[in-house]
């Protein structure tokens, strides 16, 4: 069976489904194709992290400004629940010396247009009621928020389906299809081939692979990363609450566990406890050393949270690229080859930005960011094998 | 037990078991009996198991074994566990669940089991002490590992199943040998399986009324399969036994039945039952009134698999539809080091579980030693135990649930009890949402994510992603066998620094 | 003569002991869980659910559905079928997640 449409999308997570759904919205037909079904992949093991906060000025808060203000419309426009937040961020800072770092990093923020608060010590438990007792301050980052990460995916997948996208779920992508002259003709899934002169790669942490069936390369690797989840308790933690050291972490280039507790209620009671992140390939192990760093940090925020009981715990594997920022746009090696990949932990958060701007590129359009810093072909190609 | 020199200070044992049902004590006691070091780790404070569940030493019961087949072989066992830990051979912890195995990478085929109490020690915190009351961090470190981790019930939800009053019939039946209680006076039995024959006759000699048992299925399945029946002269007894215990107090057992609905407000009244095709589906038109104070339900069991499925053992859909550990001959899984013995390899039995219990520490005796010589000791019981799971199998299939069942569902019917996410949410994440595995399902709905973590959802919420009331029950990963207290994480010990060629 | 589980077993208890459920002395033998003593009171739910505040009580009798969850002592969210009623507990039916104390 062939079937002609004007992209295809491969991957059906978040980034996936805002790719589809602004391009349906955009008057493109759309095919969405994923090897398991909706959000069973990195999508599915996340927070819903809708930061700023935890971004410097450059590329990336650009496309997390552009996301923040999408999500706001998106959860007003999509018909069922996503369980957005606005709830705003805390970062907390443990003693002077953090205290004076995360104000002067707040102020370079503040200048590129994220709007902060600095939150003094005597001020902290009016924001935070169950906060440990002698922090040395924090700041307030009113623009952080928080979906249900699988809500928000099916939600826009849904709606991108009811704008004319068709989505096949459970079909690998076995093959990329490339004209003798190394254009972009299409997929084959075990059950179907689709044409198309446009494929959007947003395999998340498989994306390298992708890359790798349609002729090139794409460095993307899996970092690991655990979840906890508590029983389900009253609001004990009103803000995405997360300690200052938390901002060295994400652009660590270490291979060692990291932690640093980011710590937040939901509406349905339980409270998330996340994320370590450890560059371990995809093991898909339990690591005790995970689950002692999170509780102690938690525990160390939220003292009240020491005999709360965890329910589950969950692990992802973030798309992550050697510079740390996500590849989005044309990759100008295979005409008509797109990435959307390698948002590393921010992908909920950048998904509708990045499926603006896929759109708008698809369309041939002025992109609503500059796209030079997320070029796929940044990256030195790996010489070939001897 | 050769040891190297550079091995941490607790000793490790030469087995660790997990749990104290059947199968456990067989290969606690099997493999102390050939000379190894056994750890015996259970949640329970007393050993049997639910199958050999009976009452505290307070309650003072002269005769435990009215409640009992087999008791004599409990008592045996419980005799030789006795004497191998007075000998120092075999350690007995109680009321401790295993909430993660690890395997230490550094000492290859070792496994670390961390544990948790079953039951906070103090429940009354005293003024300054730290709240969470757990007793100190305990790991038990061994050679080898045998997974005899056992069931709980399978339920299939109905209108009105949360109801107070309606328990699950291994529930009642726990409940009468650990506490000597009854849920109500006038007790039907329903659901599936060889259970419902055994707790209606408990619950019967222990003095409840049992108006009805409804069985799903239809008994005489089996007799189109003599072979197995044949070989298996003492499970026909077993059966004959309940049957006749039942007659003789009037008890009336209907097949191809079941409860529809439960009525009540604050608690159970009475029940809908009505007559099932070959489908189980409902038809319509035999709905029958029956009126009583308690409803003990229950579908089969289900292994419990967290530990096995954390450790990647392999798995297999076992002919009932539940998911069990995939075992060899020997009762190795796919995990060297890992044996599992008992329900944990597909729900067979009492008789099954001690043997396979047996087999599998003869199994480990013979590995630790070497002896490949030792294999004609373990054929006949190798033997025995494929004739035994031959007929469990054949039992299993019977008692697997119809595609129809599903039928009963109201769109308001709670599916998931914990997150009390109905029918109709369940269903629209699959057939609006694409969802079509309980994971997503889970992720879309809550089903599955509260306190039980998709213990008793899971079976349902497997059938209604699938779209068939036959679908296998999935075998979800859940990375933390219990809930965990955060205090007891970060009390856990601090990684051992790696070592210089560790480096990746 | 009724027939009853204790008798079926011959049971002759140690003497009781009692707990406080709800405001009012209950009696429970030595070895009981928190839910057997319930039962044996009659009482069949000590729990309302999050969202519906629904009745709830002992339902998979092994610690694993965690439907009997109950406040005994202060602490909440323990297991009734499991925890062992102890002379002069102090036992409080439970209203949804059982940690109001945490809301403020």
């Amino acid at each position: 069976m062939k079937q002609t449409v004007d992209v295809i999308v491969i991957g059906a997570g978040i980034v996936g489904a805002a790719c589809a759904y602004y391009a349906a919205r955009a008057g493109l037909t759309v095919a969405v194709v994923d090897r398991a079904g909706p959000v069973a992949g990195t999508t599915g093991a996340g927070e819903g992290n809708l930061l700023v906060s935890d971004k410097s000025p450059g590329p990336e808060l650009d496309l997390a400004l552009l996301s923040t203000g999408l999500w706001r419309d998106l959860a007003a426009q999509l018909p069922q629940g996503i369980e957005y937040e606005a709830k705003g961020g805390v970062v907390v800072a443990a003693d002077e010396t953090q205290w004076a770092a995360l104000r002067s990093a707040a102020a370079r923020q503040a200048a590129a247009g994220v709007t902060t608060r600095e939150v003094p010590a005597q001020r902290l438990r009016d924001l935070e009621p169950h906060l440990a007792p002698g922090l040395a301050g924090a700041v307030h980052y009113p623009q952080d928020a928080q979906v249900q990460p699988a809500l928000a995916a099916s939600r826009l997948l849904h709606a991108a389906i009811g704008s004319g996208a068709v989505l096949h779920p459970g079909e690998p992508v076995t093959q990329v299809v490339v004209t003798p002259r190394g254009r972009i003709d299409g997929v084959r899934t075990p059950r179907r081939e689709l044409r198309s002169p446009a494929v959007v790669n947003a395999a998340g942490p498989w994306s390298a692979r992708i890359a790798e069936l349609a002729g090139t390369t794409l460095p993307v690797m899996p970092r690991r990363g655990f979840v906890l989840v508590t029983e389900p308790l009253p609001r004990v933690v009103r803000h995405k609450v997360y300690a200052a050291a938390y901002l060295a972490d994400v652009t660590s280039d270490s291979a060692a566990l990291h932690t640093s507790p980011v710590i937040e209620g939901t509406p349905a009671g339980p409270v998330l406890i996340g994320s370590s992140r450890e560059r371990t390939g995809f093991d898909r192990s339990l690591s005790t050393a995970a689950l002692r760093r999170m509780a102690l940090d938690a525990t160390a925020l939220f003292p009240v949270l020491a005999e709360v009981s965890v329910l589950r715990a969950y692990h992802g594997f973030r798309p992550y690229l050697p510079d740390h920022l996500p590849a989005i746009g044309p990759d100008p090696r295979v005409p008509g080859l797109h990435h959307a990949c390698g948002h590393e932990g921010a992908g909920i958060g950048l998904a509708p930005g990045t499926g603006l701007l896929l759109a708008q590129a698809l369309r041939g359009e002025e992109p609503a960011v500059d796209l030079a810093p997320f070029r796929p072909d940044r990256f030195p190609t790996p010489s070939p094998p001897a | 037990m050769p040891t190297s020199p550079a091995e941490p200070p607790a000793a490790p044992y030469d087995v660790a078991v997990v749990g104290a049902g059947p199968a456990g004590l067989a290969a606690a006691a099997t493999a102390a009996d050939a000379g190894l070091t056994v750890a015996l780790v259970d949640d329970g404070p007393r050993p049997g198991g639910q199958y050999y569940r009976h009452p505290a030493p307070g309650l003072g019961a002269r005769r435990p074994q009215a409640l009992h087949h087999g008791w004599p072989a409990f008592v045996g066992l419980l005799g030789r566990l006795r004497a191998h830990r007075a000998g120092g051979r075999v350690r007995h912890l109680t009321e401790r669940q295993v909430w993660t195995v690890q395997e230490a990478h550094d000492h290859p085929g070792r496994w670390t089991l961390h544990t948790a109490p079953t039951v906070p020690p103090q429940a009354a915190p005293r003024p300054g002490e730290p709240t969470t009351g757990e007793a100190p961090h305990e790991t038990v470190r061994a050679h080898r590992l045998v997974l005899a981790t056992g069931t709980y019930e399978r339920q299939l939800p109905f209108p009105g199943w949360t109801l107070p009053g309606v328990v699950g019939a291994g529930g009642a039946q726990a409940m009468v040998k650990s506490g000597l209680v009854l849920p109500g006076r006038s007790v039907v039995v329903a659901g599936s399986g060889p259970l419902l024959l055994a707790v209606a006759a408990t619950l019967s000699a222990a003095g409840a009324r049992v108006p009805r048992v409804l069985e799903a299925g239809g008994y005489l399945s089996y007799a189109h399969r003599p072979g197995p029946l044949l070989r298996n002269p003492g499970k026909i007894a077993e059966g004959a036994r309940h049957a006749a215990a039942l007659a003789r107090r009037r008890v009336r057992l209907s097949t191809r039945t079941a409860v529809v609905r439960a009525h009540g407000t604050d608690r159970v009244t009475g029940v809908t039952v009505a007559r099932l095709d070959e489908d189980w589906r409902p038809v319509p038109g035999t709905e029958q009134h029956l009126p009583c104070d308690a409803l003990a339900v229950g579908h089969g069991l289900v292994p419990q698999l967290e530990l096995a499925l954390e450790l990647g053992c392999q798995t297999r859909t076992a002919p009932d539809g539940t998911p069990a550990v995939m075992v060899d001959a020997a009762l190795r899984t796919s995990v060297a080091g890992v044996w599992a013995a008992g329900e944990t390899t597909g729900v067979g039995g009492a008789p099954l579980a001690l043997r396979e219990g047996e087999l599998a520490a003869r199994e480990i005796a013979a590995a630790a030693r070497g002896a490949s010589a030792a294999g004609w000791t373990t054929a006949g019981l190798r033997a025995r135990v494929a004739r035994l799971r031959a007929f469990a199998d054949l039992m299993a299939e019977v008692h697997r649930p119809g595609p129809g069942w599903t039928g009963w569902l109201r769109e308001d019917t709670e599916i998931c009890r914990c997150e009390e996410v109905d029918a109709a949410a369940v269903r629209a994440a699959a057939d609006t949402y694409g969802a079509t595995d309980t994971r997503t399902v889970k992720l879309l709905t809550r089903a599955g994510m509260g306190w039980c973590q998709g213990r008793m959802c899971g079976p349902a919420v497997s059938c209604l992603a699938a779209g068939s009331g036959r679908a296998p029950v999935s075998a979800d990963r859940r990375p933390l066998a219990r809930p965990v207290p955060l205090a007891r994480l970060a009390r856990l010990p601090e990684p051992a620094p790696p070592r210089p060629d560790e480096h990746t | 003569m009724p027939r009853d589980p204790a008798g079926l077993v011959r049971s002759r208890p140690q003497p009781a002991i009692s707990i406080d459920y709800a405001g009012s002395t209950l009696p429970a033998l030595p070895g009981q869980s928190i839910a057997a003593a319930l039962w044996a009171a009659g009482v069949l739910s000590w729990r309302t659910t999050r969202d519906g505040r629904r009745p709830r009580g002992a339902f998979c009798g092994i610690g694993v559905c965690f439907d009997c969850l109950i406040t005994v002592n202060g602490r909440p969210n323990q297991r009734a079928c499991l925890v062992p009623a102890r002379d002069g507990d102090t036992v409080t039916p439970q209203e949804g997640h059982g940690r109001a104390d945490l809301a403020r």
